[in-house]
């Protein structure tokens, strides 16, 4: 508070003064805690704000797929990380009713989420938590699941299984196949 | 010499003052009646504290050498199991110590609601109780999903299913929670950091307010029938008990002592005997045989899951929880005055069996999973040999269609296969040949349709093998009831 002749300043001035330091004061507070606070969301906002597409991922052969069965794929799942190990993994039950005809599913229940079995001596797919079982061509067949298994997209390139895949199938959010039909 | 020390002593006290502070709040007094037997009600919460300072020694401890990545967490825990000096030890305890925890605090509430401790003047400190309750089970399944094996990895699958039914934004709180669009390494390393900095930083917090308001507003007194709570007056009457009352150390503290010490004996016991929990299978979503279990805490909650109706299950899932923590927590709210004593709340007596009762009988159900198809039944449990001695070979034919068709993994013959569908055993005198057809063709009820699995040859033998199983001497259903068709 020295002004500028050296002697006190008057009331006046010395609120006004006091005013504007104050009021600048709590905006620089604000100012820079909004300017910190933006990053700092957006870190943990990140899955979110960037989300990541699925993308297709060769199956294999069509050979590897006899007409009219089903069988398990493993594969790498495309959005897997660096650091994901084992559980960089994805499997999907592949069934190919003939020709270029193809249905893939997730393992996944659509109850909670559980890995369900495919016992092709009766057909079904059964889920070892609670009993949902669902058909062949994935409808449902009993127990507590809303709805048939999850779909993935597929194609077939240059006589290989193409299939898009990547994130977690849940109620709103299924396989590739659904998504443009959302909770189908 | 001793007058060295008591000078170096009397240094730091003179800078400390903990005669006056530590001190006086160690010595608070603690009402007489509590001399008695019933004191021993109140060591409960104290023993909770303790584990929870266990699990932090313990937890810097496994943190130094679990490493928290998807890759590589599943072998750390081996290697500590196996490689690392007492690892295993270490891990056991912290699982034991943990379990205890949920059991003792679990305990220490019970006695509180039955005690009407939570009464005025103490209704905050239940309530930050109730949020100690919630972190408590939180660390419990943080820590179950850093175990890093098959039950982790598909039990974050149904929280993810879960959350994903939440209207709206329950796709983009899934990728939160998992840190991406499917359980991997950022998964791991969120539940890390939720288990190890964001819930104990939460649990210390509450806590030492628990504590502050137990020192406060005092240890309530054993209830007595008839002494009712009143806010215009308990102050004055718990301040009068106060008076003759007992230094909390190291008078009363000989119960905790006493009792803590048995506590760390028995989990240092059954650490040693039973040894750590895990790591089960790996955490491989292409490894399908498994059948994945909650920690036996969450069972019942497992059995509600399968058996609520679906048309309700969305709402169980996500309003249920709210509810009930809702009533939990504002209970002392609408029930903060009046009788203390359980002899004279019968209402409160009969909710904490109710409760006790149905979790029990939820958690025999977990256990027994009744609802789930048993996947090996079809080929590791035969057709009992007095079902299949002297039958026609169409008969027996059909007994094996009955095994090869999976049937088994949900219907039992003598008790022994899945618990899924009826028990076969005498299913001829429940149901004529005519049902029995139209069943396995058209599925109903809980059963799928085999219409499209069986040629007509294939129903005709197994209907005919289903059609024997009925007691010797009984009619079967066709001759018995026709008239009762089921539907
Ligand atoms: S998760 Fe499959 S039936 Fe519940």
């Amino acid at each position: 508070m020295n002004s500028q002749s050296g002697e006190p300043p008057t009331m006046e001035t010395a609120t006004t003064r006091r005013g504007f330091m104050e009021w600048f004061s709590w905006a620089l507070l604000g100012l820079g805690s909004v300017a910190m606070a933006i990053p700092i969301l957006g870190f943990f906002l990140g899955p979110i704000l960037k989300p990541r597409a699925d993308e297709w991922v060769d199956f294999g052969p069509l050979t590897d797929f006899p007409q009219n069965s089903t069988r398990l794929v493993d594969v790498l799942n495309p959005l897997r990380g660096a650091n994901d190990g084992m559980t960089g993994k994805v499997a999907a039950y592949v069934r190919r009713i003939e020709g270029e005809t193809f249905q893939i599913f997730s393992t996944h229940c659509t109850h909670l989420g559980c890995p369900v079995s495919w016992f092709k001596e009766s057909g079904l797919y059964m889920c070892p938590c609670h009993g949902g079982v669902y058909y062949e061509d994935g409808g449902h067949a009993s127990g507590p699941p809303p709805r048939g298994l999850y779909e993935f997209e597929h194609r077939v390139e240059e006589d290989r299984l193409m299939v898009k895949l990547g994130h977690l199938p849940t109620l709103q959010n299924p396989g590739s196949a659904h998504v443009s039909g959302k909770n189908s | 010499m001793k007058q060295a020390i008591g000078k170096l002593l009397w240094w730091f006290e003179e800078r400390l003052e903990l005669r006056t502070s530590l001190w006086t709040v160690m010595r608070h007094p603690i009402p007489r009646d509590l001399r008695t037997q019933v004191g021993w009600l109140y060591v409960f919460g104290s023993t909770a504290m303790t584990l929870l300072v266990l699990q932090i020694v313990t937890g810097i401890g496994l943190g130094m050498v679990y490493v928290p990545s998807a890759g590589e967490a599943y072998e750390s825990l081996e290697h500590i199991n196996y490689n690392v000096e007492l690892g295993w030890m270490l891990r056991a305890i912290h699982n034991w110590s943990a379990n205890g925890m949920v059991v003792l605090v679990v305990v220490h509430m019970t006695q509180v609601f039955l005690m009407g401790a939570y009464k005025y003047p103490r209704e905050l400190t239940w309530m930050i109780g109730v949020v100690l309750f919630l972190l408590t089970l939180g660390m419990a399944f943080t820590g179950q999903v850093l175990r890093w094996d098959a039950d982790s990895y598909w039990g974050l699958g149904v929280g993810v299913a879960m959350v994903g039914r939440i209207p709206y934004i329950g796709p983009e709180l899934v990728e939160l929670m998992l840190g991406g669009p499917t359980v991997g390494a950022d998964t791991l390393s969120r539940f890390f950091a939720l288990h190890v900095f964001v819930m104990p930083g939460l649990l210390f917090a509450s806590l030492t307010v628990h504590l502050y308001l137990v020192i406060r507003k005092g240890i309530s007194e054993p209830p007595k029938p008839d002494e009712l709570v009143d806010p215009e007056t308990y102050v004055e009457k718990y301040e009068e008990k106060l008076k003759t009352g007992d230094p909390f150390f190291p008078d009363v503290f000989l119960r905790d002592a006493a009792f803590i010490g048995l506590t760390l004996l028995v989990i240092v016991g059954m650490s040693a005997i039973l040894g750590p929990d895990g790591p089960g299978a790996p955490p491989d979503p292409t490894l399908l045989a498994v059948e994945p279990l909650p920690d036996w805490y969450f069972l019942p909650a497992f059995a509600v899951l399968a058996l609520s109706p679906p048309s309700l299950e969305t709402g169980i899932i996500l309003i249920a929880p709210v509810i009930i923590v809702a009533i939990m927590f504002l209970f002392p709210v609408f029930a903060g005055k009046g009788q203390r004593s359980p002899r004279r709340r019968p209402v409160a007596v009969l909710i904490v069996i109710g409760c006790f009762l149905s979790y029990c009988v939820l958690w025999q159900l977990g256990v027994q999973e009744p609802w789930s198809p048993h996947m090996t039944a079809w080929s590791g449990v035969p057709v009992p040999t007095h079902m299949i001695k002297g039958r026609s070979p169409k008969e027996l034919q059909g007994a094996a269609i009955l095994q090869e068709k999976t049937c088994r993994n949900c219907h039992a013959l003598d008790g022994q296969g899945g618990q899924r569908g009826p028990d076969l055993t005498v299913v001829a005198t429940r149901l004529t040949r005519d049902q029995l057809i139209r069943q396995v063709v058209q599925g109903g009820g809980n059963m799928p349709a085999y219409g499209k699995e069986l040629n007509r040859f294939e129903v005709e033998a197994l209907v005919s093998f289903l059609e024997t199983l009925k007691p010797e001497g009984y009619a079967s259903a066709e001759a018995s009831v026709v008239t009762d068709r089921a539907d």
